[in-house]
């Protein structure tokens, strides 16, 4: 699974990047190699709020759906629209392939670093 | 290749009858302006063109079809024959209900043995199939709340293995969905359904036995929970051949069901059924059901509920299959349907007992009607998923389990045999799981190819879904 040094990762597979009061959310290499080939993607809208722990969109794989939930409690500031038309640019490039950005930060979960994201992801595997 | 490119102009067939009454030629604004797109074939290039599809298909005609959640059991030919009586097809829904007294008579009787059957107390028949019934039943339940100004309720429960229909319909009718999720013996986590319980909370939608194959023991206390918290509960009837006629949803503490016809009560299921999605519910809720409901001892009328939510459909729903499943009903009467259930619950254990010691089962106990294997440990041996053995079995002549479903089963795939089927099929179905097992450790390459006898091969499933071909495109063919 390949990693980036610079991100922190969610327990839930997101990684995040935060830069000057906003964050950035992608989904891992981990868990798009889980998910399998994605073939459509949800987001919310710009301007809509966001939770801590709650889904904000969905990837849906030949397999099944499931949720990508939020890091952080905020306001949408930003989606990437271009994920809309190429989903699988999140098999090809996941840490290129960012969902939403996110301002106003109130609220953010206990993120992992890359190194504890690793143990985390091996575990999960092995339960 | 399409019947439309078999088409040849000129061609014809001599299917139709010819017209019997006057015609009328429309006035010139409403005509079409280009002709319709029709295939033009012999009688005879059609027959064949139908039979063709045909061998390029899966029934349950056709073979074993063990997919599960969806009880693919065998159709008997009697209910064609009695749906096919000139009496039953030979009708206009407008006519006078004193002329079609015998097709209220199967709606009433209908009610009242599906009521018997499911502890419900009134029943529509005009959803269509499962989905549509659970969102007539959420808008029940949703006209109960604002009958009785209760508007603060905008949360449905739904467990994490739910069908994925619930969460759906209940988004639908505009609920918000808050999934509780499974404790490790598969049922609802109590803990947590009372953590969710709450004024806001408008009802709980749940399948008994569940998702997994196995029946909540907890059943009373989880519908207990919500109705303190003034909610209802909604019974998901996708798994009741496991129970028919022994344990009733009514009795278990739920409001408001759906029955799949085409499921439990033997109607013909997929390849357009049609479905039905028949709704039941305890009397407080009757007010609110959609027309029309059967009323009267011996002249039989129809009456549409004061407080009615409104049509969900025209007229009364897909009558033709009540009529097959009244017929299954009788035939199989008050010792057969629990029989029926029993013998589903059996089929299933026997094949589940005897793969376990290859397969890996993802709850190792008795099962209802169905079971759930998890190819997670042989997909980390062998690189041979859940779809390498569904796709597998395909070159055997049988049709795949549900695979990826329910979804906290990692590499799940979902056996539900039926009670139709004999303990020769079952046997040879058991033997084709275990030869499967041995060919992926064997040769996993293999398995990826399969299947390699049907008509097509692997098909490309990912371009299909990013790329769906939706329609024919006539300009580019001609």
């Amino acid at each position: 699974m390949e990693l980036r040094e610079e991100l922190k990762y969610s327990k839930s597979h997101e990684w995040v990047k935060e830069e000057d009061g906003e964050v950035t959310v992608g989904l891992t290499d981990y868990a798009q190699s889980e998910l399998g080939d994605l073939v459509f993607v949800n987001l919310p809208e710009e301007g809509d709020e966001v939770t801590v722990g709650e889904a904000f969109g969905d990837v849906e794989s030949v397999k099944a759906v499931s949720d990508v939930y939020s890091p952080v409690s905020g306001v949408v500031s930003e989606i990437n629209e271009a994920l809309l038309d190429a989903p699988e640019s999140i098999n090809e490039a996941p840490y290129d392939a960012w969902f939403i950005k996110v301002k106003e930060i109130t609220d953010t979960e206990e993120l992992l670093t890359a190194e504890e994201y690793e143990a985390w992801a091996e575990e999960e595997k092995n339960s | 290749m399409l019947v439309f490119e078999k088409s040849r102009p000129g061609r014809g067939t001599s299917v139709l009858p010819p017209c019997e009454v006057e015609t009328v030629t429309l006035p010139k604004k409403d005509r079409r302006e280009k002709k319709l797109h029709l295939p033009e074939l012999s009688e005879g290039e059609l027959g064949r063109h139908y039979s063709e599809l045909a061998k390029k298909s899966h029934g349950v005609n056709d073979g074993f079809y063990p997919l599960g959640s969806c009880t693919m059991k065998y159709n008997p030919r009697i209910d064609e024959e009695t749906a096919n009586l000139p009496g039953f097809t030979e009708i206009h829904p407008l006519q006078p209900e004193e002329t079609a007294q015998g097709c209220l008579k199967v709606l009433k009787f209908s009610e009242t043995y599906l009521c018997e059957i499911t502890g419900m107390d009134r029943m529509t028949f005009q959803p269509a199939a499962g989905a549509h019934g659970e969102f007539t039943g959420l808008l029940l339940i949703k006209t109960y709340h604002e009958s009785r100004n209760d508007t603060k309720r905008t949360k449905i429960i739904v467990p994490d293995s739910a069908h994925g229909t619930n969460p759906a319909s209940a988004a639908m009718a505009g609920y918000s969905v808050v999934s509780v999720p499974s404790g490790p013996d598969g049922c609802v986590n109590l803990e947590k359904l009372r953590e969710a319980a709450g004024e806001d909370v408008a009802g709980l939608m749940l399948t008994n036995p569940n998702t997994v194959g196995l029946f909540d023991k907890n059943i009373l206390e989880i519908t207990k929970i919500i109705h303190e918290c003034g909610g209802l509960c909604y019974y998901d009837g996708a798994n009741l051949n496991a129970v028919m006629g022994t344990v009733r949803p009514g009795d278990m503490g739920f409001d408001v069901i759906h029955l799949n016809l085409h499921k439990t009560f033997a109607t013909p299921h997929g390849g357009g059924g049609p479905g039905s999605g028949p709704v039941g519910c305890k009397q407080f809720l009757a007010e609110f059901l959609p027309s029309k409901l059967v009323e009267g001892e011996e002249v039989l009328t129809f009456r549409k509920p004061a407080s009615s939510i409104g049509e969900m459909k025209s007229f009364y729903g897909n009558f033709q299959v009540v009529v097959k499943a009244l017929t299954y009903i009788l035939t199989l009467g008050r010792e057969g349907i629990p029989e029926a259930s029993r013998n589903a619950v059996l089929n299933a254990n026997y094949m589940m007992f005897k793969l376990k010691d290859l397969y890996d089962m993802a709850y190792d106990q008795v099962c209802m009607h169905e079971f759930v294997m998890s190819l997670a440990s042989l997909k980390k041996e062998t690189g041979v998923s859940a779809m390498d053995i569904a796709k597998g079995l395909l070159d055997h002549g049988i049709h795949p389990p549900t695979m990826y479903f329910p979804l906290i089963v990692d590499e799940a795939l979902m056996v539900e045999p039926t009670e139709t089927e004999s303990r020769e099929t079952l046997d040879d179905a058991i033997e084709v799981f275990r030869s499967l097992y041995e060919l992926a450790r064997l040769n996993p390459e293999s398995l990826h190819e399969a299947p390699v006898t049907t008509p097509v091969s692997r098909l490309d499933e990912v371009t299909a879904a990013r790329h769906p071909v939706l329609r024919y495109r006539f300009e580019e063919s001609l």
